[in-house]
This record gives C-alpha cells, sequence and structure tokens, in this order.
C-alpha cells in the first residue's frame, strides 16, 4: 500500500510517501508561505527522485492524505486543490487528517499528554490534547480553537486527577514560541517542550496517520473534501452576531 | 524531472491562426479550463480554440447576497468545495474524459487571490498527474477571446473594451495575444458603479442586471448626471464621480423632503454610464481607424450598453462584436479559447505557476 502524505497547513509545506508501514520519501520546508509556488514543484522533485510516477501500475497510490485543518485559511486550500486536484487525475480518494492529530503523532510513543499549539491569532490557539497507549493515539480533547489560558486549565485538571500519576505534558506547534514563557509560569503541572525535528507539521505524520485512517476506512471521494477551518469567515461570524443581536433586541417596526 | 507532456498530435492548420507565428505546430485540440477568479467556479472544454463543447458554471451569487458584495473567503472555500464537481461536469458533459485533453488552461489572475488560488492549485495538481501542458491565462484576455467563440469570423486587429466588476479597458488587439491598452478606469470599474448604486437605491446585489431592469421603467434624461473626464490619457475612464453624484442626488432629496424616482436615478446613471463608454470606445475607433469593435466583461451583457455601442458602430461603418450573456459573465470556455492561443504562441507554465491577483494585461508571468 502507498499513500501521499500533505500538509501546507502554516508555515511548513511538506510531502511525503509512506510505503507499507515505511517513509520513503519526505520533503519538507519551513521558510516562507510560498506554499502556491512550492508545495507541487516539491513533489514533483520528491517523486523524481523515488523514480515514483503514481500514474503507473508500479507507482500507483492507494490514497492521499492531507492536512485538513484547522490552519492558514489559505494554505489549507492549497493543499485542499492539489489533494483534490491529484484525486480527480489520479482517481484516488482522499483521506482528511486533522492538522493537530498529525502534530500529535509527530510524538508517537509519548508518555504524558502531547498538546499541540497553533497559533490562531486573535488570542487564540488551535489545540487539542492526546495520549498513546497499547500502539494507539487516544484523544483526550478532540481539535478545537480556544483561547491558551483555557486550555492550560483543562491541562492543569486532566493532570491533577485521580490516577494521573504527576505526568507532565509535551507541547509542539508554532504556538510554542508565543505562548512558552505563559505557559511555564502558570502550569501547575510538569510541561516539556519538543524538539526541533518533532516540533513543526511534516508530511510523513500525515502520510503515516493517514495510512492508519485509511485502513480504518475514513476516506472520502476527493470531490467531497473540504477543509476543515474551525472557524467562520469573519462576514459570516458578524452576520450571526448581528442576526443574534436582533434575537435579542428586536428592532421595533416603526 | 519534468513530467509534462508532448502538445496533442499535430494536425493540418485549417484557419490563420493556427499557422503559428513562431513557426511551431502546437496545437492542443482539446483544452479543459477552469476559471474561478471572482464568485463563479467555471469549467469548459474548448476544441480547436472556438468550439466550445461544454461550458459549466456553478454561481455562488445566492450566497454572497446575503453579505451585499462578493466575501473574498467565503467565494474560496466554496470554490474549494465545488471545483471537482463542477471539472467533472464539463468532461461528463462533452462526453469526454481527462486523458483525451490535450492541455488544461487556468485563470491565474487577476481577481481574488483567494479565488485564484484554489483554481491555480487544482489545475496544477491535475496536470501534473495527467501529464498534461500546463497555461495560466488572464482574465481579462479570456473576456476578450470570449468575442472568438461568438464569432468564428473574428481575427485580429479589432478594438475591444472590456467592462465587468473588476475591469473597464478600452484595448487594442492587435494580434493573437498582443494587446496595447488605451485606457482605462483611474478608480471604480463600470460595474462596480452599477453595484454601488444599485445598493443606494436598495436593489441589492447583484447591482448590474437590477439596476438595468429598474431603468427600463425610468427616463435617462430625467437627472443630468456628469459624464466625467479624465485629465491625461482621453482614454481613460471615471466612475466615481458619478457614483458620488447619484449619492449626492439621493442624499440632497431626502434633505429637502423631495420625493425622488429610483427607475429615473437607474436609467439616468444607466445613461452616464453607456454615455461615457461609448464616447471612449468611439473616440479609440476613429484614432485608430479601427474597423471592427468588440465588447467584453460582465456588463456587455448590459442591454442598454450593447445597443448604444451597436448604433454607434453601424452610424460609422464599423463592425460590431459580442459574446451572448453566457459568453460575457465569468466562464471558463473563455479561458479555454484564450489558453489555446497562449500555447499557440509557445506560452506554457511550469509547476510553480502563481496566482496574480493584479496581474497586468500582457505581462509576462
Amino acid at each position: 500500500m502507498r499513500v501521499l502524505g500533505l500538509d501546507s497547513s502554516g508555515l511548513v509545506a511538506s510531502c511525503a510517501v509512506w510505503q507499507d508501514g515505511i517513509i520513503i520519501g519526505e520533503y519538507t520546508t519551513n521558510f516562507k508561505k510560498t506554499h502556491s509556488t512550492t508545495l507541487l514543484p516539491m513533489l514533483d522533485a520528491l517523486c523524481g527522485m523515488l523514480g515514483l510516477d503514481f500514474g503507473t501500475e508500479e507507482g500507483k497510490l492507494d490514497a492521499i492524505a492531507v492536512a485538513a485543518g484547522p490552519g492558514s485559511f489559505t494554505g489549507l486550500r492549497i493543499g485542499a486543490a492539489t489533494a483534490k486536484g491529484l484525486g480527480l487525475a489520479l482517481d484516488l480518494p482522499v483521506v482528511p487528517v486533522p492538522t493537530v492529530d498529525a502534530l500529535a503523532y509527530n510524538l508517537w510513543g509519548c508518555g504524558g499528554l502531547v498538546c499541540p499549539l497553533l497559533d490562531a491569532r486573535r488570542q487564540q490557539v488551535y489545540t487539542g490534547i492526546y495520549r498513546f497507549r497499547n500502539g494507539e493515539m487516544l484523544e483526550e480533547q478532540a481539535q478545537c480553537v480556544c483561547s491558551i489560558e483555557e486550555q492550560a486549565g483543562i491541562l492543569d485538571s486532566l493532570c491533577s486527577r485521580e490516577g494521573a500519576d504527576g505526568q507532565g505534558v509535551v507541547f509542539l506547534g508554532d504556538g510554542v514560541p508565543v505562548y512558552r514563557s505563559f505557559l511555564e509560569a502558570n502550569l501547575h503541572i510538569p510541561c516539556a517542550f519538543a524538539p526541533a525535528h518533532q516540533n513543526r507539521q511534516r508530511g510523513a505524520s500525515v502520510a503515516a496517520l493517514g495510512a492508519d485512517y485509511f485502513a480504518k476506512g475514513h476516506a472520502v471521494e476527493a470531490a467531497a473534501f473540504a477543509p476543515i477551518y474551525l472557524r467562520l469567515s469573519q462576514a459570516e461570524r458578524e452576520l450571526r452576531e448581528r442576526e443574534n443581536a436582533e434575537k435579542e433586541n428586536p428592532v421595533k417596526e416603526n | 524531472m519534468s513530467r509534462q507532456g508532448s502538445f496533442g498530435q499535430e494536425v493540418p492548420a485549417r484557419r490563420k491562426d493556427e499557422q503559428n507565428t513562431q513557426g511551431r505546430k502546437i496545437l492542443a485540440r482539446k483544452i479543459l479550463a477552469i476559471e474561478s477568479s471572482c464568485d463563479e467556479t467555471a469549467a469548459a472544454i474548448v476544441q480547436d480554440g472556438r468550439t466550445v463543447l461544454s461550458n459549466v458554471i456553478s454561481t455562488q451569487i445566492p450566497i454572497h447576497t446575503l453579505y451585499g458584495g462578493v466575501v473574498p473567503e467565503i467565494a474560496s472555500r466554496k470554490h474549494t468545495e465545488r471545483i471537482n464537481q463542477v471539472i467533472r461536469e464539463a468532461l461528463a458533459q462533452a462526453g469526454t474524459a481527462l486523458d483525451e485533453m490535450d492541455a488544461v488552461a487556468v485563470t491565474c489572475g487577476p481577481g481574488l487571490v483567494g479565488a485564484l488560488l484554489v483554481g491555480v492549485a487544482e489545475a496544477k495538481a491535475l496536470c501534473w498527474a495527467a501529464k498534461k501542458p500546463l497555461v495560466g491565462v488572464h482574465h481579462i484576455e479570456g473576456h476578450i477571446c470570449a468575442n472568438y467563440i461568438a464569432n468564428p469570423e473574428l481575427e485580429p486587429p479589432f478594438l475591444c473594451l472590456v467592462v465587468s466588476g473588476g475591469h473597464t479597458h478600452l484595448v487594442r488587439v492587435v494580434d493573437y495575444g498582443v494587446y496595447e491598452i488605451l485606457g482605462k478606469t483611474v478608480d471604480d470599474a463600470a460595474g462596480e458603479a452599477f453595484d454601488k448604486v444599485a445598493r443606494a437605491i436598495g436593489l441589492g446585489y447583484p447591482g448590474g442586471p437590477k439596476v438595468e431592469e429598474k431603468a427600463k421603467e425610468g427616463d435617462p434624461e430625467a437627472i443630468a448626471f456628469p459624464r466625467a473626464k479624465v485629465d491625461g490619457n482621453a482614454y481613460d475612464f471615471s466612475f466615481s464621480g458619478l457614483k458620488s453624484a447619484v449619492l449626492n442626488y439621493i442624499n440632497g432629496c431626502r434633505m429637502k423632503g423631495i420625493p425622488f424616482r429610483e427607475a429615473d436615478i437607474a436609467a439616468s446613471f444607466q445613461a452616464a454610464v453607456v454615455d461615457a463608454l461609448v464616447s471612449h470606445a468611439m473616440l479609440g475607433a476613429e484614432t485608430y481607424h479601427e474597423e471592427k469593435m468588440a465588447i467584453a466583461g460582465g456588463v456587455a451583457s448590459n442591454g442598454a450598453f450593447r445597443t448604444a455601442m451597436e448604433e454607434a458602430c453601424r452610424k460609422r461603418g464599423i463592425a460590431f462584436f459580442s459574446p451572448p450573456p453566457i459568453l460575457c459573465t465569468d466562464n471558463a470556455a473563455m479561458i479555454g479559447c484564450a489558453g489555446y492561443y497562449d500555447l499557440l504562441r509557445g506560452r506554457q507554465d511550469d509547476w510553480a505557476l502563481n496566482a496574480y491577483p493584479s496581474l497586468k494585461l500582457g505581462e509576462a508571468r
């Protein structure tokens, strides 16, 4: 089985090919947000190096896994449209891999809790809480958008409950540089921060977790795939706020 | 490693435009074209540049109407949701398959950057995987080329007035893919002025068709709105002054408690826009001794504008060309046509093709 992994959800652009339990190639840059001009050339270069042609019987893929969101709206769409275009041309399904799940998967086997943090701007993070048990990644908190204070409170209570056994939490993601000092100053539990090779999005993690999700049947038709933004557009948000305000204070007709 | 395949089979040239100027016989007989620069997700199959085998347009207008105009983020999201279905529908309606395409053309600018990126990323991935040549197309060139589809006999040189929600350009089409811009708007596009005036008189979005409808009940001479002249270039347009004049007129009436007729405002405003457009076009035609005049873009489906242009051309003995409304609105067939001539001229893009939100007409990319 062969699965392609793509991630362009943040500053990282990455593609990797998972083949029967190993990553046969990965190309990752964490440089500039120029994914529209780099992602496909990177994939082209990677396949060139691997002598891999997805259009042939020997080179064919089984699925395209893509970081489905949350993340940069534009970045997500570049990944989504790339995955959908490949899916259409190669007649392949897309495996949507939640961005935060894939990031947590970087730390597979970690003893304590794993908490990816992606800077979502507007004083918020995209985050989630995961643990690993018996070779499986378990979700303590599904990916969501919230403030760092809220997330710190949830982590404190999770780790202080009975049976938690003084376990700590490992943080990773581009939210770490933004919130590290806050976490070190305010958390009541042991915390650590993942090193360079694990602390950002990786196509390899998307491909590996994507292969797992694909085996479990979590694939969709390429045409049906759309990113998971976790946030409405500003215009939709403002429209809802206006509608709610009108519900609470109905404007009287003159 | 390049994965781009060769252009399609060579076939004997039949029309003047198929005899490549650069001596290379490049024939992309069947082109899949994709357009996503604003609020329409579109795909088309075009054969030999001018024969439209299918032209699928999935409009988002009902969604954007809720917000009184196009919301770029929502447009980008909807393109991502719809694009594969639209492409598949275009292939199905043409009774063909991706394998049978000789090339893929995609709008790469100008337009909303987030919206353009969806089409560009999709087209690149599609081409890369299917090993097809790719060409990025200028949206306005597409609008101009809609005239080639509608009028098989039309060949350059000719003058074209491109009028839409985002653009107002008077262009000399010197040859296939060779453009000389005589004038453009220095502020609002003509279509933008229609949208703003529609909002001011409570007609809503999209303004063009609504103002046109309302204008039918009104007197175009009821209110003397200004016909703006621009200092410097005689071919440049300006519509923000006209828009302000309309808003001032409405405010003035309200302050003085004078009733006003929306239909008269719509008709008088439309007459002022049409006057400006037609007079600029005719000045260009006379100066350059053009024998052929074409119109293009969303506003080209405005009946008053079409009629006035046709009449002005007839008086001067100029042949007039205009695409049907379905080819005036944003569509992919026109992109396929423009892409065909780009390929014929030896243009081709690689996997680094980007979206260029303010791409200039005729600019290298």
